[in-house]
């Protein structure tokens, strides 16, 4: 179990208290000015060797990310974006963060943003978090009243500008073109990539979007070095990770742990186990709604990382762990998730915004049993005409879902369509 | 969606309060010259906030006028996210998450009990206004599901019980202890901590 001492976020339970005391007595905002007296390159540098991979769900470095983003200006400003539009269901972890500790991720735009060359972060929190934009508020007003940001961040001679931008409840924003027309004032439809943010971003300026807990780890990256966040966890699945498990566990909660713990740990050693015990669990969607869920038999041994969680064919997604025991309707659980993406498909592709009702609908039937067993195919082979198939992920994350569940519980569901068959003609 | 065709009686004007107007002022001055557009959704948001929460087409009118955007993008964007409501709702509006983590841990149940407490269903708003019913999306607090969020406020670890106790208090003007409604405060594991115990 990943000591304390290792831990980066000390106070994700606020139980240490509020403010910027607070977050000082904790090591926040320690040495900041001599992290960015290294420079630019060198910030890069330690968050390439620590191996860190963005927390929003896709994985992808973050140090080469930043590395994207112009050395020189050609007369654009360049922009830090920092999703907090936190949607994903099962996804709780950057809401802590917000709340809890907020100026690490305020310290981390200061580094994060002198790093990729920007004078202004703009963070896009979910309209719903309104406590949580206070918290967030509240701690960027004590870091400009202490001089930590403005024209002379940390005495750095760096200016620096950090925004909060609610969102007003839509998923989509969450996708990262989307949240930049969104943050331009238009409806969050995303884009066609390329090109790229780091080329034409926010407002057709070079830009950086992160998840919150990605820029809120690199302060600690970056005073404790690259080499200790690469020597947690396993090679290309480094350093620590906030953990959200909900539904049928005993003790659901967020907790910091080691990547690569093994998913029965995680759920024994800080969740008080499965509820009915080990034996009495159904299936695990370990990433968040959008990854496929991982049948029991894959749950005993499957490792929290992303590609330990890629090799059973699922994801780590945003690490938001769901565990469904067996009294759970496991056909209800994944129709409920198509509901949601009908909902929160943005229209702008015709795969994904008819697909989605057409596969809710679909799943509906399924609930009752009410479908005849090729449908069962016909549905697997619609969500292939979904996926791959729309501008951004969305598509694919309303077709997984479904396609885990046909891949896994396939005889559940005709015993659904047999037991409906059998008392329809038991009626008749 | 016409933004005219809803069968609501629509005030004829609408304008800031000197205050709201401020607070809009300071909102603008986030975005860069120019980029002002980038301010509708908060003003938009304070506009519903002075209207008792619901949003006008002459408040989205206004809110164009300011911003000097073409009425039809305000109009997209106050239909496109769904925290714009562009109808009246209730003084409480009463916001059930029944997405995949409350499911699992009863939100059935919490919608049956708010039903029951507030005598209307899913969408409908109670006689004196005080009370709109909500189901909606994922609200980001799957660990303490089930949950609901009321106006700007989350209750979460509900259970039958404690959502009518919650709303019975509403009811009668009181204000519920927000957050957690049992013994954690927050998102640690109910059973104790497992990390961060030496308050390191």
């Amino acid at each position: 179990m990943l000591k304390d001492s290792d831990r980066i976020f000390k106070n994700i339970y606020g139980l240490k208290g509020k403010g910027l005391d607070v977050a000082k007595s904790i090591g926040d905002w320690k040495d900041t000015k001599e992290i960015l007296g290294k420079g630019r390159d060198w910030i890069i540098d330690q968050v390439k060797e620590s191996g860190l991979r963005g927390r929003g769900g896709a994985g992808f470095g973050t140090g080469l990310k930043w590395s994207f983003m112009p050395k020189e200006s050609d007369g654009r400003p360049s922009y830090l974006v920092v999703n907090a539009d936190e949607g994903e269901p099962g996804t709780c972890k950057d809401r802590e963060i917000l709340r809890a500790e907020p100026h690490k991720l305020v310290e981390g735009c200061l580094i994060a943003g002198f790093a990729i060359g920007a004078h202004a972060a703009y963070i896009y929190i979910r309209g719903e978090f309104y406590r949580e934009a206070e918290a967030l508020q509240d701690a960027i007003d004590e870091a400009y009243a202490a001089g930590l940001l403005g024209e002379d961040a940390c005495g750095s001679g760096w200016k620096m500008d950090v925004y909060v931008h609610r969102g007003m409840g839509a998923y989509i924003c969450g996708e990262e073109s989307a949240l930049i027309e969104s943050l331009e004032g238009k409806k969050g439809q995303p884009r066609l990539k390329p090109p790229f943010p780091a080329g034409v971003g926010l407002y057709g300026c070079p830009t950086t979007v992160n998840n919150v807990e990605s820029i809120a780890v690199v302060p600690e990256i970056c005073r404790r070095g690259g080499d200790w966040f690469a020597s947690l966890g396993k090679p290309n699945n480094t350093g620590t990770k906030l953990f959200c498990i909900s539904g049928h566990v005993n003790n659901p909660c967020t907790v910091e742990e080691e990547m690569g713990i093994s998913l029965k740990d995680l759920l024994e050693k800080h969740c008080g186990g499965v509820i009915g015990g080990w034996d009495n669990l159904l299936g695990v969607i370990p990433g968040g709604c959008s990854v496929p869920i991982m049948p029991a038999e894959v749950c005993d041994t499957v490792t929290m990382d992303f590609d330990g969680l890629r090799s059973v064919g699922s994801g780590l997604g945003t690490a938001a762990v769901i565990v469904l025991n067996k009294e759970a309707d496991v056909v209800r659980a994944i129709t409920r998730l198509s509901r949601f993406y009908m909902h929160e498909s943005c229209g702008q592709c015709t795969p994904c915004s008819e697909g989605t009702g057409w596969m809710w609908r679909m799943m509906e039937r399924m609930v009752t049993g009410d479908m005849k067993v090729e449908e069962i195919d016909m549905l697997e082979q619609v969500t292939r005409q979904v996926e791959g198939h729309t501008i951004c992920a969305l598509g694919d994350a309303a077709a997984w879902p479904i396609q885990g569940l046909i891949r896994h519980f396939r005889p559940e569901i005709e015993k659904r369509i047999a037991d409906f068959q059998a008392s329809k003609n038991a009626a008749a | 969606m016409s933004t005219a065709s809803q069968n609501i009686e629509q005030p004829t004007s609408f304008v800031f309060s000197e205050e709201t107007l401020e607070k809009a002022n300071a909102v603008i001055a986030k975005y860069p010259e120019g980029r002002q557009q980038s301010a509708v959704m908060p003003l938009l948001d304070l506009a519903q906030r002075q209207n008792d929460n619901w949003l006008p087409v002459a408040a989205m009118d206004y809110v164009a006028d300011l911003l000097k955007m073409p009425p039809m993008k305000v109009y997209e964007v106050a239909h496109f996210y769904t925290m714009y409501n562009t109808k009246p709702v209730g003084k409480n509006h009463v916001q059930v998450c029944t997405n995949i983590s409350c499911f699992l841990r009863g939100s059935d149940k919490i919608i049956a009990a708010c039903k029951d407490t507030l005598g209307i269903g899913l969408g409908q708003t109670t006689e004196d206004g005080e009370f709109t019913l909500s189901e909606v999306e994922c609200l980001g607090a799957c660990v303490n599901a089930p949950m609901i969020q009321v106006n700007d406020d989350y209750y979460e670890d509900l259970t039958e019980e404690s959502t009518k106790a919650i709303l019975e208090a509403l009811k009668n003007g009181k204000q519920p202890k927000t957050g957690p409604q049992g013994d954690r405060q927050g998102c640690q594991p109910a059973g104790g901590l497992t990390s961060l115990k030496e308050g390191s």
